[in-house]
């Protein structure tokens, strides 16, 4: 990666679970509709930290990057989302 | 010089032909740059023009991108871009640079 030493390139084909399916479905229908940018969400990607950008998954880093790029655009606010996650939280307990 | 894609924006003209060595500028500004780090500073020959482009730095940081930068495909030796390349010396990589990341070299 960018001429850094990286893992082994996984060649087999695996499924995607639901949760991914529907953040790729969000960030198509957002870039279709014109509301955000490929562009937006690589500078979000790249702007997460380090730690992070290692240790998320594949959508975890889009699902982080979509959702800073809406709050960015003014879709959502900070807060909106998390009163949302402290929602699901209570919910999941 | 034919563009690979047509262009639907205003542009930059375009200045440089197939066959022209450029160098990439070596320089690190913050923000969203599509041209990659281990090929600033190194000597190129452009492949083919493939047409003007929003500008993807700009983009990033929701403006329009316009007017449109010219998008090259440029071809480095292998064995100029990484120390001690122990593959064939006709190897290549090509990678597609914006026009303002390029001098003449």
């Amino acid at each position: 990666m960018g001429g850094l030493p990286a893992g082994k390139v996984e060649r087999t084909e695996h499924d995607y679970p639901e949760w991914e399916r529907r953040v790729d479905a969000m960030v198509q229908l957002l870039r279709g509709g014109g509301k955000i940018t490929v562009d937006e969400l690589r500078k979000n990607i790249e702007g997460l930290p380090p730690q992070a950008y290692d240790q998320l998954s594949y959508y975890e880093k889009w699902i982080s990057s979509l959702t800073q790029t809406l709050i960015q655009r003014g879709v959502i606010t900070t807060e909106e989302l998390g009163r949302k996650m402290e929602d699901l939280e209570r919910r999941g307990r | 010089m034919k563009a690979q894609f047509a262009t639907k924006h205003p542009a930059v003209a375009p200045r440089f032909e197939t066959g022209e060595r450029v160098r990439v500028r070596k320089s690190a500004p913050l923000g969203h740059i599509r041209t990659p780090f281990y090929i600033r500073g190194h000597v190129g020959e452009i492949e083919r023009f493939c047409g003007c482009f929003p500008n993807p730095e700009e983009l990033a940081q929701m403006r329009s991108g316009l007017p449109a930068q010219p998008l090259y495909r440029v071809r480095f030796k292998q064995k100029d871009v990484w120390p001690g390349y122990r593959g064939a010396d006709a190897d290549v990589v090509e990678i597609e640079i914006y026009q303002h990341w390029l001098e003449p070299a």
